[in-house]
């Protein structure tokens, strides 16, 4: 792929807490190298404010190399920009051209309240894992790795699930802000393991309930999560836990 | 929400069916005959009962469905390219709900009240095939039905496969199948219903 550089006009949301409005404002960027990352342009232009004396933008990043999930930016109408199965960090500058006007907001939805500019409060996540995302073991003596045969078509599954980063993107793709996608990622990766068993049923009624405290909306089947999930967790994890839920439901006691 | 919408699409074939006796030119005799049974019929009459009561209770869970949704985002984004990760339709439920809802107010207007005032306080019953005759010969009218039903070609067509969703069923092999059933059922159903008012208007059947 060739090399180029580009000129950049941004429009980015800036706000200063959770309890004022924000607006969008426009700032311009010179001479940005194709072979950058979208995050490393914003270090350009954070260098650029802090000269200025201008504050910097917040957003949150931490691994830069697509697992760690923190790079939350909603990139021109598409979360994480427009490369599909991607992360912020993995979008590269190539994506972009010579005088294009990019709009960088951050995800939007009342469960994610906005704590400076374009980082969000992803705590719900993690009220949502403390109510049954975890199993049991024995403490003790570490078990030999190989001594509970699996199938090798539930390992499979089981790791594919796994690989959901937390980042949000589902929740800040959908249109209803639903989180069934995450939800039903870390339900699926323990349900589908004979470590998970002991918990099954708790687990998936504990942490629906939870999810529906935190404010998120409800799943209508658009599947938008599935198109714009960096991992590509697949939506038939959510109808996985919509059986999980319905069995559990219906056989649980209390 | 699955389980409502799946019985109101089960009672579709019923109703599509039937009607579609209109096209066998008898002059609606057929029609008239099971018209006749149907209202006369006290399965029916109880099923009749299960039917509103599931279409309301679709029409609250739809409503509360969107208005949750609605307080989900309070700051919306200034820019979304929604089409390039998902079907309008599929995003647009709760509207063309709406739509179908006023589109059955008229229809109730036209075949339900006629028929039931004729039912329990006429001295003769009500002629159905007429009444649609005379509903279908005015062209607005018609035009209005083509836009309900393609209100529920759009919401079918999403809400079929997502019902069997909602119920756990996806499945590699499957889900295509039932994609593709919901897809046929709702180009049939719908084509059915549009043939019925174009018939009359233009002399199809008579
Ligand atoms: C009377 C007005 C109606 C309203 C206001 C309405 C509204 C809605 C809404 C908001 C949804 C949720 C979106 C979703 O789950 O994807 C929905 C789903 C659905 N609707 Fe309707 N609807 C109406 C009539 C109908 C009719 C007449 C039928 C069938 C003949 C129908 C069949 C369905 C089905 C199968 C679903 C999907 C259920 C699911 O995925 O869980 N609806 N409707
Ligand atoms: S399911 Fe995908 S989009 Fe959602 S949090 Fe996990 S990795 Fe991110
Ligand atoms: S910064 Fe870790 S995934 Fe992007």
């Amino acid at each position: 792929m060739e090399h180029y550089n580009m000129n950049l006009t941004l429009k980015i949301w800036r706000q200063k807490n959770s309890k004022t409005a924000g607006t969008l404002e426009t700032y311009n960027v010179k001479d940005i190298s194709s072979e950058m990352s979208f995050l490393e342009m914003f270090d350009v232009l954070n260098e650029q404010l802090i000269v200025t004396g201008d504050d910097p933008i917040a957003f949150d990043h931490d691994c830069r190399e697509g697992i760690c999930g923190q790079c939350s930016m909603h990139i021109d109408g598409r979360a994480h920009g427009p490369w599909t199965n991607n992360t912020t960090c993995q979008l590269h500058m190539r994506a972009f051209k010579d005088g294009d006007t990019i709009v960088v907001e951050p995800w939007r939805s009342k469960a994610f309240p906005v704590i400076k500019d374009l980082v969000v409060d992803r705590g719900a996540f993690d009220r949502i894992m403390q109510a049954g995302g975890f199993v049991s073991v024995n403490t003790g003596n570490a078990v030999d790795a190989n001594s509970i045969p699996i199938d090798k078509k539930d390992a499979d599954n089981s790791f594919m699930a796994a690989s959901c980063i937390g980042c949000g993107a589902c929740v800040a793709t959908c249109v209803n802000s639903s989180a069934m996608l995450f939800v039903s990622a870390k339900v699926s990766q323990l349900a589908l393991l004979p470590q998970g068993a002991p918990e099954r049923e708790s687990r998936v009624l504990n942490m629906v309930a939870q999810m529906d405290k935190e404010g998120f909306g409800n799943c209508t089947n658009t599947y938008a999560c599935e198109a714009e999930c960096p991992k590509g967790i697949s939506v038939s994890n959510i109808a996985r836990m919509n059986r999980e839920y319905l069995s559990a439901g219906l056989s649980t006691e209390s | 929400m699955a389980f409502t919408g799946l019985f109101l699409i089960t009672f579709l074939i019923v109703h599509a069916g039937v009607n579609a006796c209109i096209f066998l030119n008898d002059g609606g005799e057929t029609f008239k005959d099971i018209a006749h049974f149907m209202s006369h019929n006290w399965i029916l009459r109880f099923l009749e009962i299960g039917l509103f009561a599931t279409l309301i209770l679709h029409m609250i869970q739809g409503l509360m469905l969107w208005s949750q949704n609605r307080k989900a985002r309070p700051v919306a984004y200034h820019v979304t390219k929604a089409n390039e990760n998902s079907k309008w339709y599929s995003r647009s439920m709760g509207i063309l709900g709406t739509l179908l809802l006023l589109f059955l107010i008229m229809h109730m207007a036209h075949f339900f009240v006629g028929t039931k005032i004729a039912l329990y306080g006429g001295d003769k019953p009500h002629d159905l095939f007429e009444e649609m005759k005379t509903v279908f010969s005015v062209w607005y009218i018609v035009a209005l039905y083509m836009v309900g039903l393609i209100a529920l070609f759009w919401h079918l067509l999403h809400g079929f496969q997502s019902a069997f969703q909602t119920f756990g069923l996806n499945h590699k092999r499957y889900t295509p199948i039932i994609k593709a059933m919901g897809a046929g059922y709702t180009v049939i159903i719908c084509l059915l219903f549009a043939l019925m008012p174009l018939a009359f208007y233009f002399g199809w059947i008579r």
